[in-house]
């Protein structure tokens, strides 16, 4: 073991450190809509292992919504993410006709009517942030990676996961976040700051990539190429997982990597195909999901009454 | 005759110079190990490393680049020994160099420090068929390395630590980067410090078996490269595969160089 | 819908993979599960409340483990699970 690898991995462990791999919490809302309004209004929480959101649709419209980290455990981290927004707009619990969960920590949501898996919520939640031409999707969530197809619905015709490994994940960019001592929201538009494009690293493995990137650094790169070098081999990765079930135009990506232009535009180089873009925050597309199913669950009863 | 074998690994270096030994009347080529050395790259490249490695041994062993007949190469870096003759792969290295120590061994299990396999034989030492985990380190050294780390011990005393303890935590995690957070949650909820590098060690043996499971466990089961001096591994391994005994050759992180300078010597014949 | 349940990993990309429009209405009796050795499938409501088989989440990630018995390095010509389900399912990627 070299002694750099230690250092890092001891600094890793001191608590007082400055967390360069946080990522901004965030609460938005539509200031010119007035929920009070809505004849009904769903929630969908998404409970994952990293982060957690709560989004709140009204008459199937998305109105606003609340992500923050994941904490220790899935019932409160379900409670705060939804607090969260309540408190600022004045709502309450029983305002809401119909909670659905998802996510990783789905089935402990307490005040859920019902749980989805993040794969059909995704889905859901993509076709209605990129619209209904939007065929493939890719999920980078904080531990797992997901590729899905879907009809112009959003039904899931056909899905892949990886949570085996670290590799392809908002892990893995922590990790170099961590390692480069650089806010995670800065390593995409650092990545593109070099003299040459350099080779990837490992795509396989972040533990073998955080230590060729540790190499790299002593053999002179600088941090942005080191940087550009780990993007290129996270966006290698998900490209591989990608390829079992192929890419069809109408290609999104959701979850918190799809804020990092430093991955997404080496995906696109490699894929050779833009993604659809949205203005909606790519990290609250499971809750979303979820929150549409809602709706639609609520429609359905309506009807059947 | 002389010949070496080089085995560039992912951390270190390992050369062995082999003398060929007439023995009159002998039925069958005798062999010595003329020096065995290690060299962690540290700062220098990899080409340089194994040429330093390599000019090293030779010095240790009074012998000068001519008498070496031939050289073959193996290990992961193995192409960048550019005064290397061959190349060989990593498992016809393992199992060569494991049955000529150990003749009665048909399964070979090779942990290093960046790759794990798991290596079924004949009684030549030519590798029948191999299944192995490379590029990820959950089955390999570095995976027990992150965690010693994780409970600030040296691998020794993570190895030593896990024999105290007769506790099994199972670990969910496959991945290195996630078994981290278990480990430090672990830590958190004062899981004492030999329970937790057991259980980090039953992960990694568990997973080195089911590769080992994959070409199937037969006759004697020989474990070679750097692990072999974690005692909490080697129990771990023996438990998971559920055999009383594991040959631990002397050198264990040599076999490999071995094995390559044996087939570099078996082909001048 | 094309369900795929494994991982890709340094050694390889195992996944089985279970079409669900055939598995709906199985005509095979829900033969996968007492075929499997290892009891690997599942019956379970799925997003879209149809009743179809799929590979338990603690299987998952240990796949090519899981399965060598069924597929040992010598070769094999069939698999339990693929020769059970009548309608054709279920599919291995390795």
């Amino acid at each position: 073991m070299n002694a750099e690898v230690a250092a890092a991995s001891v600094a890793e462990a001191a608590p007082e450190k400055k967390e360069f791999w946080r990522w901004q919490e965030n609460t938005v809302w539509d200031e010119n809509k007035d929920w009070r309004d809505a004849k009904i209004i769903t929630c969908g929480i998404d409970v994952g292992s990293v982060s957690s959101q709560a989004v709140l649709v009204c008459d199937g419209e998305l109105y606003g919504y609340n992500s923050m980290r994941t904490g220790n455990n899935s019932p409160d981290s379900a409670r705060n993410a939804l607090q969260g927004i309540m408190d600022k707009i004045g709502m309450k619990l029983e305002d809401i006709n119909y909670v659905v969960g998802t996510g990783y920590g789905r089935v402990n949501v307490p005040f859920a009517h019902k749980a989805i898996t993040e794969i059909a919520c995704h889905a859901r939640g993509a076709n209605y942030m990129g619209g209904n031409k939007v065929r493939t999707i890719l999920d980078m969530g904080g531990q797992d990676c997901k590729a899905i197809h879907c009809d112009e619905k959003g039904k899931v015709t056909n899905f892949l996961m990886n949570d085996k490994c670290a590799a392809g994940t908002g892990r893995g960019m922590e990790v170099i976040s961590d390692l480069m001592q650089i806010p995670i929201a800065e390593l995409g538009p650092r990545s593109f700051d070099v003299d040459v494009e350099p080779e990837a690293v490992s795509s396989i493995c972040v533990v073998f990539a955080k230590s060729e990137a540790l190499g790299l650094l002593k053999a002179g790169y600088t941090k942005n190429k080191v940087i550009a070098a780990y993007c290129q081999a996270m966006a290698e990765r998900v490209v591989s997982l990608l390829e079992r079930i192929g890419v069809e135009e109408g290609f999104f990506i959701t979850g918190g990597i799809a804020k990092n232009p430093g991955v997404v535009k080496r995906i696109e180089r490699i894929l050779g195909i833009k993604q659809v873009e949205t203005k909606i925050d790519s990290q609250i597309a499971g809750a979303l999901g979820a929150a549409l199913f809602g709706y639609t669950l609520m429609q359905k009863q309506a009807k059947a009454a | 005759m002389i010949t070496a074998g080089i085995d560039m690994g992912s951390r270190s270096v390992k050369v062995v110079l082999l003398e060929e030994i007439k023995v009159d009347g002998a039925p069958q080529l005798n062999y010595a190990v003329k020096k065995a050395h290690l060299m962690m790259p540290g700062d220098i490249d990899a080409d340089q490393a194994a040429e330093k490695a390599f000019t090293e041994a030779l010095a240790a062993a009074g012998v000068s680049r001519d008498q070496v007949k031939s050289v073959f190469a193996t290990g992961a870096g193995r192409k960048q020994v550019e005064f290397a003759t061959e190349g060989v792969t990593e498992m016809t290295a393992g199992a060569r160099g494991a049955v000529y120590m150990y003749p009665q061994a048909r399964t070979v299990v090779d942990v290093g420090a960046e790759e794990g396999r798991g290596i079924k034989t004949d009684s030549d030492g030519k590798a029948i068929d191999f299944a192995g985990n490379e590029k990820c380190a959950a089955g390999a050294g570095s995976f027990a390395e992150a965690m010693s780390r994780a409970l600030q011990l040296t691998l020794k005393e993570f190895g030593e630590a896990s024999l105290r303890s007769d506790k099994s935590i199972p670990m969910n995690a496959q991945c290195t980067v996630f078994a981290e957070s278990e480990v430090v949650s672990l830590i958190h909820s004062a899981t004492p410090k030999e329970d937790i590098a057991k259980a980090v060690l039953d992960a990694v043996a568990s997973r080195v078996c089911a590769m080992v499971r994959r070409v199937g466990i037969e006759g004697n089961v020989v474990l070679i490269g750097g692990m072999v001096h974690n005692p909490g591994f080697v129990q771990s391994l023996k438990n998971a595969m559920d055999v009383d005994q594991v040959l631990l050759p002397e050198l264990p992180e040599f076999v490999s160089a071995l094995g390559c300078a044996l087939i570099a010597a078996e082909r001048q014949h | 819908m094309i369900a795929n349940y494994g991982y890709k990993d340094g050694s390889g990309e195992y996944y089985i993979s279970i079409d669900t429009d055939k598995c709906i209405d199985c005509t095979a009796a829900r033969a996968c599960l007492t075929a499997c050795p290892k009891n690997m499938f599942e019956i379970i409501t799925d997003d879209y409340d149809d009743e179809v088989a799929w590979v338990k989440k603690e299987s998952t990630r240990t796949l090519a483990y899981s399965c060598a018995e069924c597929k040992p390095a010598g070769g094999y010509t069939s698999l339990p699970c693929i020769t059970a389900c009548t309608p054709g399912a279920i599919k291995h990627s390795w």
